[in-house]
């Protein structure tokens, strides 16, 4: 826990302006940064010698829909050299365009692209910013919170046109979703095993 | 007069046996030699994540076995250790235990398919028939713990679903005494075959820097000589109580991928034999009756209990807001999960980090300059399973 703090301690200090807000939680690092100084502190958390965050685990986005910045990005990182993890994570509106990482690190390429499918933001700067996981001709971004679970189209084959077709979804049953939310609390003490209650049976 | 020579793009897959899997592979050829490699993927995707947020947390372990399908319960092990860890629960010690012992079964499973069907794209088949012979007894331990030899279903938020039936730990235990001799076997089909090394040796190199650009993980990267495992490293469970080795590969080719794999196999009986030693009889899930379903035999006494039983079977248990990335070494590399907890009974987001997303996206990388029959002696080797790179 002492590396993490002093982990913590460092990275204010030499990154003191661009960092906007570290915090520790279940033994990793958890830093705000803002959208500008993306490429900065990356290219500086991987190569300086104390840090030497060498390995991009993995992007991704949260979705807050009623928010105005309504995309958190999300970074995993993980430095082999200090057995330490840091997420790094800033806020983004709808239409805003964020700065690739492919020139850092190249297996940001594809988790891009997977963010670019999955909830429509988008890269600059980015090689090849493609649809990724979807199908071919896929309207809309799943991951996102307005996008209805049972998606939009379904498809078949169709035996008169002698190919694979699209069509808007049809159910027998739509999804339902119960609200099984109460405001149940039990009791507060944990249950014994008791021994006098398995002799009974 | 000069010929114009036009480079050849050739599809390969969705449905090609070496393909493992829908993998659709847009290769450019020059002659023989691959000049550009696009994977397409996506053929599997099921939408894991968005499914996941709609299903209480419960309900949504048995995605994770869907995932890397070939070592379900690996998978599931990340999951309930990122419910755990929020929730600050501890694991009694026999479910630990019974959670190791499945996950190095699960290694197994994952391992004697890579190295087999590997073989089998290089031409071996013999390999494969011996090596299925063992993943069908692994596959019925998983059944008789689980009730089902592929889709466990079984870890739990603070244990595991139920204990072992009768006999299980004897036979586990037989298990562990004849297959280091299959292992010894394939060896003798494979470590030094003439046409196994030709194919494998100095095949798809990756050195040390690139493997850790390319986020690589598992023996991706330890084939390469970096001597990194999450059991080691940053040990979950109750691995910081076993011994092991971490095989660490030289050359960083093909050849001593499966030679760290063939390695690891050797490790994990000796790890599910040391559980078997330590394994006491015990409790099997965490006490908290908020998390963990009461037993039978209590709900037919007690009214607390049926309710709930009720409560957690419908609503679930309630989660509170947190953040975390948890991680566990599967078989094929580092596979993650990031929770986002909102505090109610569903997760409000739970992204997944497949280890083999990161290895085929550098199929570009590792194949340039190869031959095309290279192409699934590399992708062989990179252990891609796609439920989990589809997700």
């Amino acid at each position: 826990m002492e590396n993490l703090i002093d982990l913590e301690k460092k990275i204010n200090s030499e990154l003191t302006t661009k960092i906007n807000k570290t915090s520790i939680k279940h033994n990793q690092i958890f830093v705000q940064i803002d959208k500008e100084d993306l490429i900065d502190v990356v290219l500086f958390l991987k190569t300086n010698k104390n840090f030497k965050f060498r390995q991009l685990i993995d992007i991704t986005v949260v979705d807050y829909p009623e928010e105005t910045n309504r995309f958190k990005i999300v970074y995993l990182f993980l430095s082999h050299e200090f057995n330490q993890r840091m997420i790094m994570s800033y806020f983004i509106n709808e239409n805003e365009v964020i700065p690739s990482l492919t020139s850092i690190f190249p297996s940001a390429n594809w988790m891009e692209r997977e963010v670019f499918d999955m909830y429509g933001v988008n890269f600059k700067d980015h090689p090849d910013l493609r649809r990724i996981l979807t199908d071919y001709g896929f309207e809309g971004h799943p991951l996102r919170k307005d996008f209805p679970l049972t998606g939009h189209l379904e498809v078949r084959y169709s035996e008169e046109k002698k190919k694979v077709i699209n069509e808007p979804v049809k159910l027998e049953q739509n999804y339902r979703n119960f609200d099984y939310e109460s405001p149940w609390e039990g009791t507060k003490y944990i249950k014994e095993i008791s021994e006098t209650n398995d002799k009974k049976n | 007069m000069t010929k114009k020579i036009k480079n050849l793009n050739l599809n390969f897959g969705p449905q090609h046996p070496a393909a493992h899997g829908v993998l659709r592979l847009i290769l450019e050829l020059d002659g023989e030699v691959v000049e550009k490699a696009d994977p397409h993927i996506g053929l599997l995707h099921r939408g894991t994540e968005k499914l996941i947020e709609n299903k209480t947390y419960m309900q949504a372990v048995p995605y994770f076995d869907r995932l890397d399908y070939v070592a379900p319960m690996n998978q599931e092990h990340a999951f309930a250790l990122a419910i755990e860890k929020i929730l600050k629960i501890d694991v009694p010690i026999r479910a630990q235990y019974i959670r190791v012992m499945f996950c190095e079964i699960g290694r197994i499973l994952s391992h004697i398919l890579n190295v087999t069907t590997q073989a089998l794209d290089v031409g071996a088949l013999t390999p494969s028939l011996w090596g299925f012979e063992e993943r069908e007894t692994l596959m019925t331990f998983y059944e008789r713990a689980s009730g089902s030899r592929l889709h466990a279903n079984y870890f739990r938020a603070g244990g595991v679903h139920q204990d072992l039936p009768a006999g299980l730990e004897n036979d586990i235990a037989k298990f562990c005494e004849t297959f280091p001799k299959i292992i010894n076997d394939l060896e003798n089909l494979l470590t030094d075959n003439r046409i196994f090394k030709q194919r494998n040796v100095d095949i798809g190199v990756v050195t040390k820097d690139d493997a850790l650009d390319y986020s690589f993980s598992g023996v991706m990267i330890r084939g390469s000589g970096v001597p990194w495992d999450l059991r080691k490293s940053q040990p979950y469970d109750c691995y910081d109580q076993l011994e092991f080795k971490i095989p660490v590969g030289k050359n960083g080719d093909c050849y001593d991928r499966y030679l760290c794999r063939i390695e690891e196999m050797k490790e994990s009986v000796s790890i599910i034999k040391q559980c078997l030693a330590r394994m006491q009889k015990g409790p099997i899930k965490a006490f908290d009756g908020k998390i963990s379903p009461p037993s039978k035999k209590e709900i037919k006494q007690s009214m607390e209990a049926l309710i709930h039983h009720f409560k957690l079977f419908t609503e679930g248990y309630r989660v509170p807001e947190d953040e975390i990335y948890t991680a566990v070494e599967a078989p094929k590399g580092e596979f993650g999960v990031y929770l986002i907890s909102d505090g109610s009974s569903k997760p409000y987001k739970c992204k997944i980090r497949a280890p083999g997303f990161s290895h085929l996206q550098s199929m570009d990388y590792l194949i340039k300059g190869h031959m095309l029959a290279d192409v699934p002696a590399v992708l062989g080797s990179l252990d891609i399973v796609f439920g989990e790179v589809d997700r």
